[in-house]
């Protein structure tokens, strides 16, 4: 069994996030880096398949710029046997569908059977990327799942969507997308941290995708129009409980025509 | 005018879920609203449901019952309608459905995806969607170029409601593949909640992880019965099993806007506040002075919840039948 595990790097989301208000892109400078967390949670479920299956194969592949390599390393210290790194200049700033081509093209220049994605990332919240993926590939996608089960031919899980919850299956290859309902990652150790240094990491290009950069302006694109910042929150009146609050509390919301 | 596409969607159950009436109305500002989906069951009571929410047409893409497939229809139908009815945008909601089959939609036709817009209108011949970046930190217009908008929109956010019309119906037998979709197995529905629902709802009690116990978040519900509130709450309350995650608000959770939002036993980690902060009026209740919620509150409270909510439940109570 091969599974890829599709893993983006985003801002840190318990820091401040800042846009850029010329070009609406993510002003990367403003905050660390790190693996979204749900990709983590990603890269679990495949790693807890390896644990007990040996011969399984895990390759974490993201898409972004040079620093993006911190993230991998971290999939290969957590146990991730490979990694591939998509990297040009002219994929950054690129929208979902310009992203979601380079994915698949990527993903096709390697053998595997299950692909593992977030659901959706922290930063774009688009939850999208992933879906346009098995769109391109013509493979089945079971989004937003948790209880993820991986069997040899395929692949099951549980998917909560507004009015309930759906029993899905799917025969791989096939692509999912996971919540953060799924477990928890593990963190890396040490043992993992000295081996990851030795796994192999793969840079591709496009020119290695055989993906013209010309085609990138050619294509259907969202372009930003406008970006306005909105004002902080300020904080207002705090109060000490000394016995008569919840009392306080509803003179307030009565004054604010709140009951 | 030119035909707006709208992906209706449809519960476990089979009924028309409520963005529709959102969307439609939506995209009657737009153009002409078409209304898409994809069922078994070709029922005349949909099609005058969906007129009654101000479709014009409904494009009906009829499936086998069995196997039933994951989107897969959905995305099809929308394809042939996309095909059939030349529309100047696509709009889907932005639940897990309609996002899912929005992106396979743009990869289907090569078309532009504007996600999880809050507001759509034409700037002249373009069509541009405002969407809240980072918890409402930004808002940021976008347009498409070269190729066909497709639009998720929030839930909840619009209001209005399009004029009651009689809808043209056009059946649609979809040729699908099962082999390269994902299959529907089993399902469980919710149970419906008499509560008001989390995303429209205009005032929210939401309980955190110092709510201690699921026994406890009870004292949650019960101040947001007598506010006619809807129930939410942190991760970490979603996590200790407390409550359902359908009621998690937050980054990765549901984003609110109410009139009253009162954070009981939360600390306002700047995840949480991702989904709450552009609430209008916000109270929170916490035992720690130095809990980050109070920096975003208008009405702070440094005390215990167990000792303040019952009080404050109590003078409500009092209040109403001093009124009545
Ligand atoms: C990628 C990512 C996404 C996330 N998404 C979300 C999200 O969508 N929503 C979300 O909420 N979190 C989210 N989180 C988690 C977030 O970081 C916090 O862990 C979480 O919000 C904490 O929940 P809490 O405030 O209930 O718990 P805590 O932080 O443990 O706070 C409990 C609070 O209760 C107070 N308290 C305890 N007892 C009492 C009492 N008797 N009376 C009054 N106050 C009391 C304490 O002082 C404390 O402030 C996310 C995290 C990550 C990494």
């Amino acid at each position: 069994m091969k599974i890829i595990v599709l893993i983006k790097q985003v801002p840190d989301t318990s820091e401040d996030r800042h846009l850029d208000s010329a070009t609406g892109l993510l002003d990367r400078s403003s905050t660390e880096g790190v693996i979204d967390e749900v990709n983590e949670r990603g890269l679990e479920v495949a790693l807890q398949y390896k644990d007990s299956h040996k011969g399984t194969e895990v390759v974490a592949l993201s898409m972004g710029p040079q620093g993006t390599s911190q993230a991998l390393r971290k999939a290969l210290s957590m146990g991730a046997d490979a990694a591939i790194h998509l990297l040009d200049v002219n994929l950054s700033g690129g929208d979902a569908a310009w992203t979601s081509k380079a994915l698949s093209a990527a993903l096709k220049t390697t053998a595997f059977d299950l692909v593992v994605a977030g659901n959706e990332s922290t930063d774009g919240r688009g939850g999208a990327v992933p879906a346009m993926v098995a769109e391109r590939l013509s493979l089945p996608l079971l989004g937003s799942i948790s209880a993820v089960d991986i069997h040899s031919t395929s692949v099951t899980g549980q998917r909560e969507v507004e009015s309930g919850t759906l029993s899905v299956r799917a025969s791989l290859p096939a692509v999912i997308t996971v919540t953060e309902r799924s477990p928890e990652a593990r963190f890396p150790n040490f043992k993992g941290m000295l081996t990851a240094k030795r796994k192999p990491v793969k840079t591709l290009s496009l020119a290695d995708l055989s993906l013209d950069p010309s085609e990138r302006s050619a294509a259907a694109r969202s372009v930003v129009v406008s970006v306005a910042a909105r004002p902080a929150r300020q904080a207002g009146k705090k109060i000490f409980d000394s016995g008569t609050a919840g009392v306080e509390l509803a003179e307030f919301l009565a004054a604010g025509r709140l009951l | 005018m030119s035909n707006i596409l709208v992906l209706v969607e449809l519960s476990t159950a089979g009924n028309i879920s409520r963005s529709a009436g959102e969307l439609l109305s939506l995209a009657s500002t737009l153009g002409t609203p078409v209304a898409v989906l994809a069922t078994p069951h070709v029922a005349p009571g949909i099609v005058t449901e969906l007129g009654s929410l101000g479709a014009q047409h409904v494009f009906l893409g009829q499936t086998e019952t069995e196997p039933m497939l994951l989107l897969t229809p959905q995305v099809e139908a929308l394809w042939q309608a996309v095909q059939k009815f030349r529309p100047s945008a696509v709009l889907a909601s932005s639940t897990i459905d309609g996002r899912e089959a929005a992106a396979r939609l743009v990869a289907r036709t090569e078309g532009v995806l504007l996600a999880n817009a809050v507001a759509v209108r034409f700037d002249g011949e373009r069509i541009v969607a405002t969407n809240s970046v980072f918890g409402g930190s930004y808002s940021v217009e976008s347009t498409a170029e070269g190729g066909l908008p497709i639009i998720t929109v929030q839930s909840g956010v619009l209001e209005g409601r399009a004029p009651e019309v009689a809808a043209h119906v056009t059946v649609h037998h979809l040729t699908l593949n099962p082999e390269g979709s994902g299959v529907v197995e089993g399902s469980t529905a919710v149970v419906a909640s008499s509560r008001p629902d989390l995303r429209t709802a205009g005032k929210v009690v939401s309980g955190g992880r110092g709510m201690g116990s699921k026994e406890n978040f009870a004292l949650v519900e019960e101040l947001a019965d007598v506010l006619d509130a809807a129930v939410g709450a942190s991760r970490a309350a979603v996590d200790a099993g407390y409550v359902a995650q359908s009621s998690q608000v937050g980054q990765t959770g549901v984003s609110v806007t109410p009139e009253l939002y009162i954070a009981l036993g939360i600390s306002g980690a700047i995840q949480h506040r991702a989904g709450m902060q552009t609430a209008k009026t916000i109270v929170a209740i916490n035992s720690d002075e130095d809990a980050p919620i109070f920096d975003v509150a208008d009405f702070g409270i440094v005390g215990d919840v167990f000792a303040v909510v019952p009080q404050l439940i109590s003078a409500i109570r009092s209040r109403s039948q001093g009124s009545s």
